[in-house]
């Protein structure tokens, strides 16, 4: 893989990207031999961007995210992140159950090299980023979903990664809690200038947040389209544009889905 | 109409009608919502659910072995009465022997406990992950969970003689594989999503086994030491018993081979009830309240 963390610190001046995915191929041995998930996939992330990948089941967006955050190695081709690691946000919140909110954050400072001294300080900041002042002291569980993903996304921008990746972080929230986070990220978005990189299967998620949405094919997993969502920030879900373009998007991927019938 | 004031907000904001502070508030109202409430049962309620039944159990197992001393089932010397057993031991506390016969097992079992822990736990680690020491001695190390070590009493006395070192030896072979088995489960038990997470972090290699791997496998770990400490106490009772010299000081398995050589029915009824009482005591006042606070601070306890 091209990633070299070392080569990043040299150019981190100017960016021309924030990720580089250089025609990925991934193949996974399964039962019925060699089994290609990713087939030449090139795509950039502009630093600042916001791209949503948006497919069906089995178009391979888990295992690109993980290729970009170096979890995996493609078959071919390079990924290039020249901002260091990827922060990286799961569908499951993912924070350790024996540390309190504030010590999952703090851990993710310590990882990086912050000193002890400005921990608990940078901690109490990015709890504030995501309205949650006071939970540092909490523990996982006595936190809410909406609040757990929200220590979630705090703990990955404790990473200060230039490029965030996001695995459907919000799918298995209530609809209103949802509706609540796009907000959020947006907004932090906004405010940290980090680039995100988001997987979902939800067309009006998609649109509602993102800059470029990158619809994939399915097996195997290729570019099938791009479109550039110019509707002004903030945008709500139930937006007539928004719409709009959701109905455009859903039916060029109901087209791939009806293709897979037709084999 | 009011429907379409709404809609002509919308679009006049850009698309949200909703301010960052409104936001905010929305976001706190949620919050307060879906806070999951942790409650601690208070602890009169929690004496009354957990110590009573014991209490009742212990008093009605007294009272059946009364009614049967009571009914003449048999003799005396076979089944003495909970007063002659009683006797015995205020005998005991009166020649101020009681605590120096405890003291003497259970300063054994616990360092023996410790040197248990301090290899068990290395090698539970080694065998855990690292998939060659794994393939190569997990099946023996859960295999030796099955033997008694009572069987490890004999060659224990050939290698080592009749003294300490013979009694750690046996509680070794005893606990070790369990602890180190317990680390093992622990281990394997970790969810992938925390070592993905943790890898995404920055914590690989040791520093993944000592930020992830090990407290995640905590639960499991003191599973294995519980288990280990029965063990251990099992293992000494049985080199006590079998090994016995004058040269070893007065354990509690040394009082019950006293109490069968001097046909001292009463003597072995105090022994094995002392037995049991440590091992329940160390396991009461140890054990469970530390697997219950690690349980408690991740939410994995019922009623927490």
């Amino acid at each position: 893989m091209a990633t070299t963390f070392a080569e990043a610190a040299e150019d981190t001046t100017v960016l021309s990207h924030a990720a580089r995915i250089e025609h990925v191929s991934k193949s996974f041995r399964g039962p019925a031999g060699s089994q290609l998930v990713l087939d030449d996939i090139s795509l950039d992330v502009a630093p600042g961007e916001f791209v949503t990948i948006l497919g069906a089941s089995g178009c391979g967006k888990s295992t690109l995210l993980n290729l970009v955050a170096g979890l995996d190695r493609p078959t071919t081709g390079s990924i290039e992140t020249p901002g260091g690691r990827p922060a990286l946000m799961f569908q499951e919140h993912a924070l350790f159950p024996w540390l309190t909110a504030g010590r999952n954050i703090e851990l993710a400072l310590r990882l990086r090299g912050v000193p002890r001294a400005g921990r608990r300080e940078e901690a109490e900041r990015l709890l504030e980023l995501v309205r949650l002042g006071g939970a540092h002291g909490k523990r996982v569980h006595e936190l809410s979903g909406g609040m757990r993903q929200r220590v979630a996304m705090a703990r990955a921008l404790a990473q200060d990664s230039d490029l965030l990746l996001m695995d459907e972080p919000f799918a298995a929230l209530d609809a209103i809690t949802r509706d609540v986070l796009h907000d959020e990220l947006t907004r932090i978005w906004r405010e940290t200038n980090v680039s995100v990189l988001f997987v979902t299967h939800n067309v009006r998620e998609a649109v509602r947040l993102a800059q470029r949405v990158v619809l994939l094919s399915s097996r195997p997993g290729r570019v099938a389209r791009e479109w550039a969502v110019d509707i002004p920030q903030p945008r709500r879900i139930e937006d007539a544009a928004v719409a709009d373009l959701s109905v455009e998007i859903t039916e060029r991927l109901r087209g791939e889905i009806r293709r897979h019938g037709q084999q | 109409m009011a429907s379409s004031e709404a809609r002509a907000g919308v679009t006049k904001a850009g698309g949200s009608p909703a301010g960052p502070d409104d936001l905010a508030g929305v976001e706190a109202g949620l919050d307060a919502l879906d806070a999951v409430e942790v409650r601690r049962t208070p602890l009169r309620e929690v004496l009354l659910k957990k110590a009573v039944p014991p209490l009742v159990a212990v008093a009605l197992v007294l009272a059946v072995w009364q009614l049967l001393v009571s009914a003449r089932v048999t003799t005396e010397d076979k089944l003495p009465a909970p007063s002659a057993v009683w006797a015995g031991l205020s005998d005991m506390w009166l020649q101020g022997t009681l605590f120096d016969v405890i003291w003497t097992s259970v300063s054994r079992g616990l360092f023996g406990f410790l040197l248990a822990l301090a290899i068990g736990t290395p090698l539970g680690l080694l065998v855990a992950r690292v998939g060659f020491v794994r393939a190569a001695i997990g099946p023996i190390l859960s295999g030796l969970q099955s033997l008694p070590s009572v069987a490890w009493v004999p060659p224990a006395v050939i290698w080592l003689g009749l003294n300490d070192s013979m009694m750690y030896a046996v509680i070794l072979l005893g606990a070790v594989p369990s602890i180190a088995n317990g680390l093992v489960s622990g281990v394997t038990q970790v969810p992938p999503l925390f070592l993905r997470a943790g890898r995404t972090l920055g914590a690989t290699g040791l520093r993944g086994t000592w930020h992830i791997v090990m407290p995640a496998a905590l639960p499991g770990y003191l599973g294995g030491l519980k288990q280990g400490w029965a063990f251990s106490w099992r293992s000494l009772m049985a080199a006590e018993i079998i090994a016995s010299s004058p040269d070893l000081g007065l354990g509690l398995g040394q009082l019950l081979e006293n109490g069968r050589n001097n046909i001292d029915m009463p003597g072995v009824f105090l022994a094995i009830v002392l037995i049991l009482v440590v091992g329940i005591a160390v396991d009461l006042l140890v054990f469970s309240p530390l697997e219950r606070r690690v349980l408690r601070s991740r939410g994995l306890l019922a009623g927490s």
